[in-house]
């Protein structure tokens, strides 16, 4: 479904500032496969969904996506297979507009924008039932406007945006990270159940270890830009937090060093 | 008192007639986020243009209208790939269109910086049904009848272009690609994400603003009777105190259609305001002052206010939840 191939990036070459925060990716999804990344600050996790997603070009290396190179493509064009939920809840959604017109907006992805008009009234309907699916009443207020809702709705409506129309890829930029631990919770559940019930391909990026264990059915752990252990299957559903501190010592050769991380339950 | 009367009546039209400009500036403003200082040469390019079409090449005031509009267009796009394409900013990008149109008016003008379109038949006095204008003899009985004077011409052709116009904007924002033009302004990483060329999206929208801002300066060319290279300067901070006003008179009513009216309603109440002040004895001169006073005060009371509201919400004895 998802082919990285040797795919490096260097932030401000040849400056003070060089950041070489891609090292060679190379890794390869099956169609359904939900994969969470874990990993310290700086070692690519964002990184590499920004590469895939294409907000910044490669410097080398290739990405296909089911079968069609996008290495080069702008990010608008990408937009067309893959979904994106942000860590910032502000960034999914436009504040201005109302959750109907958001959802109208996100029903297009992909798709050629003509001068039809922008949200046809069938289309409400079907905005309702996807609204009332997620629980949390927001299908009462699909003409209030965005910026009125919390971050833990703006999320969950960013999450429903991104698999309104089915994406081939769907990108999770530690999207529960801004959000109270029982918001976060919610939002986790229902990313859950859209990927189960869609049997979408994801890449969820997390700092919460437990999370990344029991969420998913492969789990990679990546280290100053390189991925450092990938694990699937039945070796994935019986690791320890305590096993993953370990594997990483392995094979970075260092301790694991991130409050957040390890901080968190 | 009828003078007062009169003047009153002429600033009206005038409100009118810049108040499409206004519209084109409530799109890059307010709508996509973007100042563009285009409009000051956009405005007087639409002027130039409509004053040569006319002069020189015999057109149809309605066909030299339209030219106006599109040469608008153009000045537009210039921005808008200077902005886009080669990623200057917004607000350098339209300076520097801006400076280059005075010398391309200029030229246009052929190097004279203004131009009388006394004699010659415009929309507007094609609709003057009072003797003394040149066209009045061959006037149809309607016009005849109705006998309306230069302004009261100006203000009809004014309100029904202004409505034709913001009937055509909320038209054209309530579609797809419209839809995804206001995404643009609010949350342009979002719009992104969801397959929609922003550079594609920008570059649109300083097109059409800049249209309608020719279109609004080869309006005032034809009711002023002349055009002048120097019209359109400060058309930019017009623009900005309009908005402001419409939305001090108007901001409550949230449906867009109102919002675009309030643009032209703003236009029209900053024309009053200045032939009041003017009636009152103020030096013309200062109105420039005056109009930057209008926009500096309207962007900084709310900070202001912001800022005063948090000081004095601080404690130091502690507040209850």
């Amino acid at each position: 479904m998802l082919t990285l191939t040797n795919v490096r990036k260097t932030f401000n070459k040849g400056t003070i500032n060089e950041k070489k925060a891609l090292k060679g990716i190379d890794l390869h999804l099956n169609p359904g496969d939900f994969v969470t990344i874990i990993g310290g600050n700086g070692a690519g996790k964002s990184t590499m969904l920004n590469m895939i997603a294409g907000v910044y070009p490669i410097d080398s290396g290739k990405i296909v996506i089911d079968g069609i190179n996008i290495s080069r493509d702008p990010e608008y064009k990408r937009a067309k297979y893959i979904g994106r939920v942000f860590q910032d809840p502000m960034m999914g959604t436009a504040a201005g507009m109302e959750i109907q017109e958001n959802l109208a907006l996100a029903f297009r992805r992909g798709q050629k924008r003509g001068l039809g008009w922008g949200i046809k009234s069938e289309e409400k309907e079907f905005y309702y039932d996807a609204l009332s699916r997620l629980g949390l009443g927001l299908q009462g207020r699909m003409t209030s406007k965005v910026g009125l809702l919390s971050g833990g709705q703006r999320q969950a409506l960013t999450l429903l945006m991104a698999t309104l129309r089915q994406p081939k890829l769907l990108l999770l930029d530690e999207h529960t990270a801004a959000l109270d631990p029982k918001t976060a919770r919610k939002v986790l559940d229902l990313t859950q159940e859209i990927v189960d019930n869609q049997k979408l391909t994801a890449l969820m990026v997390t700092h919460n270890m437990n999370d990344a264990i029991q969420i998913g059915n492969r789990l990679i752990m990546m280290h100053d830009g390189k991925i450092i252990y990938d694990v699937a299957g039945d070796a994935k559903k019986t690791l320890q937090v305590p096993d993953l501190l370990q594997k990483f010592e392995e094979a970075s050769g260092e301790k694991f060093a991130n409050d957040r991380m390890m901080l968190a339950k | 008192m009828s003078g007062l009367f009169t003047a009153l009546l002429g600033a009206a039209a005038q409100g009118v007639l810049w108040g499409i400009m206004v519209l084109g500036v409530y799109i890059t403003y307010k709508l996509l986020d973007i100042a563009d200082l285009t409009v000051d040469g956009s405005f007087a390019l639409g002027g130039c243009v409509c004053a040569v079409m006319i002069l020189n090449f015999h057109m149809d005031p309605v066909a030299a209208i339209v030219v106006s509009a599109l040469a608008g267009v153009l000045a537009g796009a210039v921005t808008g790939l200077l902005h886009t394409l080669f990623e200057i900013p917004a607000i350098l990008a339209g300076i520097l269109t801006q400076i280059g149109l005075w010398s391309v008016n200029l030229r246009i003008m052929g190097g004279k910086s203004n131009n009388p379109l006394l004699q010659e038949e415009t929309l507007i006095s094609r609709l003057v049904g009072r003797t003394g204008s040149k066209t009045v003899e061959t006037a149809s009985p309607l016009v005849q009848k109705l006998g309306l004077t230069q302004s009261q011409a100006s203000l009809v052709i004014g309100i029904i272009i202004a409505i034709l116009m913001v009937a055509a904007l909320y038209w054209f924002f309530g579609t797809e690609i419209g839809s995804a033009q206001r995404a643009t302004g609010n949350n342009e990483n979002m719009i992104r994400a969801l397959g929609v060329n922003t550079k594609m999206t920008k570059l649109l929208a300083l097109m059409l603003s800049n249209g309608l801002v020719g279109l609004s300066g080869a309006l005032v060319c034809q009711s002023q009777k002349y055009a002048d290279v120097g019209m359109g300067t400060g058309a930019i901070v017009i623009g900005l105190a309009a908005i402001v006003i419409g939305e001090v008179l108007l901001g409550r009513f949230r449906h867009f259609a109102w919002k675009l009216s309030s643009a032209v309603i703003g236009s029209v109440v900053y024309f009053l305001i200045r032939a009041l002040v003017l009636q009152m004895g103020m030096d013309p001169n200062d109105m420039k002052l005056l109009s930057a006073i209008i926009v500096a005060l309207a962007l900084c009371v709310p900070v202001a206010v912001n800022k005063w509201k948090l000081k004095k919400a601080y404690s130091e004895e502690g507040g209850e939840d």
